[in-house]
């Protein structure tokens, strides 16, 4: 049975009655057990969230503690052993444990179905099996990185890993395993958005969110197994003694860096694809208004997936690969910037003769916008050959991609974990905290990574536990930035965690969204999401088709929690 | 801090136009950028939710705005592409009267090799105005020889020789660092470039190399510095990354397997030219460099000289 996407009041009316004695999708079962084996998409979203959150706060603690050994310079507190090895457990975790899962694990799983107007994934015992593989990766990465004293950082260049012991192995397995869980992610996404769409829920109708994790999923799927066949290639290298990587053997170490950037790129995409369709959402939202060139970004972010195949090369201009190479992977990866840069402008754009609110989400939107922009033109220059022989391995290198994953998948994970908070948890998080928080997080996220920039534009070069007397200025900078990041961030933390008990309860659709999520569900989605499969009739940023318009919130919007905002009901 | 805001100074042929290159393009990113924020300042100021507002209005794509920012940018990338490209090209030929030097990197120490057959660590002497073409390898892991006064950078690779040239424009001392992870001591792998006048250079080879004159601890001194011990070895008494030689000699250490042995002048030569054979208990994870087998016997007795004196 399907019903029209614009709810008559009878249909409301029905489903408050269907609601109760049933609860939702978390109350209706409670016990450990419901969850841990759980095959609902959002049960498993909220695994993974879990799971990267505590990923992301040890990586994070890791980063305080590398950048508070930099904030005088020679040896402080941390030998150059631990110093080495900490930052490569910050890279490790963070890439591994957090950045590449935490969008599609948590919010792609939470709310794909629900976007497409499905009840769940398309194969959701694979999705638990997915999320216990990925749980299983993190957990002997982190013990091989503890009991094996890994300090190879997270690129695990060949010969000097080969030199550090059977650890290397053994952490290559649990990427290895990790990996696994993205590529079965990945296949389950892409069935799902193929097969699983409600009707009328027609290509050009998907949700950018959608379009941004089909687009995550093909890299997950196709880039992947690379990684997975480099790690195999490492340990027959190792058991077998044939050279393949190692010189000492007869090996290549540059086929190694091939071979992991291959990965290593795309993944980089398979990073901030999902970011990306957060902050169209968000925009759109909070814009009250259609998303300017939905096609171009939807069609850019499957573009940047296809390109970032062709691009890894840019990573080895130094690294003594052909000059020819050279030359044709920047060339390429000049017209991977194009997409990047069409999805800024229409994001600005879409902001045109809307009606704009700066609720937390927004800000961390904005924020996206000036970050990106920023990570996206460092990105051009050290994409320019003959400027790159000078910023390759410099500090100008970690600020430019720390604004790009930092400043692009972190921002756009809090702004969408905010916007999408009262419909995870059913409760609102205090409005003044969370501007205060974005606000620290925006100023110590530049403080930190902007001064890095400069450092590494004036020569200092990374993953040095110990600098020149003229760089401490720069590097302390860099560190109160840290500091004041960090604050913002365990505040978004406190007042997250105090809304999950004593936050004020969240209507159905606190901000006015047009997808199906807050038109079609409770405060909290109920177990199968939908009663009925909805009947979808227009795009998912028709604001002004379900009635919401200017107007009816204004009075609302001032509140720090506005009440639900009222559908039209004229159009059953 | 010298040189521009981004930039050092630049004392190479190529400095100045990859500075050039390098301005260019941040010139047009702080433009754009510019043009990206006042665009949202101005929009969500223009548009935000207010009382008595307008209402949103649907907007209709238009074409040629979207045409013109996939052109634009697209034109501005190929331009910066382009002049990349050209002086890439010339970054990477060295001219064909270069002076060659071979460089050996290894953990974590810098090698010079003269035509002349003289040796230098961590001190690299060129003559101005005259082409350097380093042929570079690496004795153990990859390195990465850095000298950002001359804009110039290149992988170093063990069993494969990579290259890189400069012209360098002043005589000065410029900073080398070592930009490819390599370990406990990457932070401490520096080395300096000293340019010498063409004539200074010549006098400058024909002196280095020979150190016959200088007393063995004297000598031994030198080497502590040049050839990097002392990255790991104090001689204060503080533990850093190795022993420290303040009262080492004389002393009798526990190795890894409970066994003892008194430092004297052959255990301080076995530990130099084959640092696994005895490793003292505690230093078992920081293995010291196999770099130093190609001492020569007087340099190996002008350490064990200097050594002995920190008492």
């Amino acid at each position: 049975m399907t019903e029209d996407i614009d709810r008559s009041e009878a249909a409301q009316a029905r489903d408050a009655e269907e609601h109760s004695g049933h609860g939702d999708y978390i109350t209706h079962a409670k016990s450990i057990r419901s969850w841990m084996f759980s095959v609902d998409h959002k049960r498993i979203g909220i695994l993974y969230a879990v799971t990267a959150a505590i990923a992301f706060l040890a990586a994070g603690v890791f980063a305080l503690l590398v950048r508070a050994e930099l904030l005088i310079p020679g040896e402080t507190f941390l030998s150059a052993q631990s110093y080495n090895q900490l930052f490569s457990l910050h890279g490790i975790v963070m890439v591994f444990g957090f950045i590449i899962p935490a969008i599609p694990g948590f919010l792609g799983n939470f709310l794909l179905p629900i976007h497409l107007g499905a009840k769940d994934v398309a194969f959701p015992r694979l999705n638990l099996f997915s999320y216990y593989l990925y749980l299983l990766g993190v957990i002997l990465i982190i013990v091989a990185m503890v009991v094996g004293s890994v300090d190879t950082g997270w690129t695990f260049y060949t010969p000097y890993s080969a030199r550090t012991g059977p650890a290397v192995l053994f952490l290559a397995m649990a990427v290895f395993i990790a990996g696994f869980a993205s590529i079965f992610t990945g296949i389950n996404f892409i069935v799902t958005v193929h097969k699983m769409r409600a009707p009328g829920m027609t290509w050009n109708r998907l949700p950018l969110f959608v379009w941004s994790i089909y687009s995550t999923s093909i890299v997950q799927v196709l880039a992947t197994p690379v990684l997975g066949i480099t790690v195999l290639l490492l340990f027959l290298e190792r058991l077998l003694q044939i050279g393949i990587f190692d010189p000492a053997l007869g090996g290549d170490p540059i086929l190694f860096q091939h071979f992991f950037w291959f990965y290593s790129h795309p993944a980089v995409y398979i990073m901030i694809l999902p970011g990306f369709g957060i902050i169209s959402e968000l925009i759109a939202t909070f814009s009250r208004q259609r998303i300017y060139g939905y096609m171009a970004i939807a069609l850019s972010s499957v573009a940047i997936a296809m390109l970032g195949f062709l691009v890894w090369g840019h990573h080895m201009f130094v690294s003594g690969q052909s000059v020819i190479s050279s030359v044709i992977f920047s060339l390429i990866t000049y017209l991977i910037g194009i997409p990047s840069g069409i999805k800024v402008f229409n994001w600005i754009a879409t902001m045109y003769k809307g009606s704009i609110s700066f609720k937390t989400p927004m800000l961390y939107a904005l924020s996206f916008l000036v970050l990106f922009t920023i990570g996206g033109v460092t990105g051009i220059m050290v994409g320019v050959l003959a400027v790159d022989i000078h910023l390759h391995d410099t500090y100008y290198v970690v600020g430019h991609f720390h604004y790009v994953m930092m400043g692009g998948t972190v921002i756009a994970l809090l702004g969408g974990l905010h916007y999408w908070w009262p419909k995870i948890t059913g409760r609102m998080y205090n409005e003044v905290c969370g501007q205060i928080a974005a606000f620290l997080i925006f100023v110590g996220l530049n403080l930190t990574f902007f001064t890095q920039l400069v450092l590494g534009s004036r020569g200092m070069p990374r993953r040095y536990n110990d600098y020149l007397p003229e760089f401490t200025f720069l590097h302390q900078l860099s560190t109160i930035g840290s500091w004041i990041m960090g604050l913002g961030l365990f505040l978004v933390l406190g007042y997250l965690l105090v809304s999950l008990f004593r936050g004020k309860k969240a209507g159905a659709n606190p901000w006015g969204g047009a997808t199906l999520e807050w038109t079609h569900t409770g405060p909290r989605p109920d177990p199968h999401n939908f009663h009925r499969t909805p009947f979808v009739t227009r795009g998912p940023y028709e604001f002004d088709r379900i009635g919401i318009t200017h107007t009816e919130t204004a009075e609302a919007d001032r509140d720090a929690d506005p009440p639900d905002v009222v559908l039209n009901q004229d159009r059953t | 801090m010298t040189g521009s805001f981004w930039l050092p100074d630049g004392a190479s042929t190529l400095s100045s136009e990859i500075d050039s290159l390098f301005h260019f393009v941040n010139w047009a990113s702080i433009i754009l950028f510019v043009g990206v924020v006042v665009a949202i300042a101005y929009l969500a100021y223009r548009y935000r939710r207010r009382p008595g507002g307008p209402a949103p209005m649907r907007v209709k794509p238009n074409k040629m705005v979207e045409i013109s920012w996939v052109v634009l940018p697209t034109i501005l990338v190929l331009i910066v592409f382009n002049w990349g490209f050209r002086l890439f090209v010339e970054q990477s030929v060295a001219p064909p009267n270069a002076y060659e030097v071979y460089v050996r990197g290894a953990m974590w120490k810098w090698d010079f090799e003269y035509p002349t057959g003289a040796v230098t660590t961590n001190e690299l002497h060129v003559p101005v105005d005259r082409p350097v073409r380093l042929v570079m390898s690496s004795a153990d892991v990859l390195h990465s020889f850095f000298v950002p006064a001359f804009r110039v950078k290149q992988d170093v690779l063990p069993k494969r020789y990579s290259a890189v040239w400069f012209e360098a424009t002043r005589v000065d001392t410029f900073q080398v660092f070592c930009t490819e992870y390599c370990g406990m001591g990457h932070s401490v792998m520096l080395a300096s470039v000293i340019t010498h006048s063409q004539g200074d250079f010549e006098a400058w080879l024909a002196s280095a190399g020979v150190d016959e004159d200088t007393p063995l601890p004297e000598l031994g001194a030198q080497l502590y510095q040049q050839q990097a011990c002392i990255g790991c070895h104090t001689l204060d008494g503080t533990e850093i990354i190795g022993p420290t030689f303040a009262g080492l000699y004389g002393k009798t250490e526990t190795l890894d397997d409970g066994s003892t042995v008194v430092v004297d002048d052959d255990y301080l030569r076995e530990s130099i030219v084959d640092p696994n054979a005895k490793i003292v208990q505690g230093y078992a994870n920081v293995p010291m460099p196999a770099g130093y087998t190609g001492l020569s016997e007087r340099q190996l007795s002008a350490l064990i000289a200097f050594i002995r004196e920190q008492q």
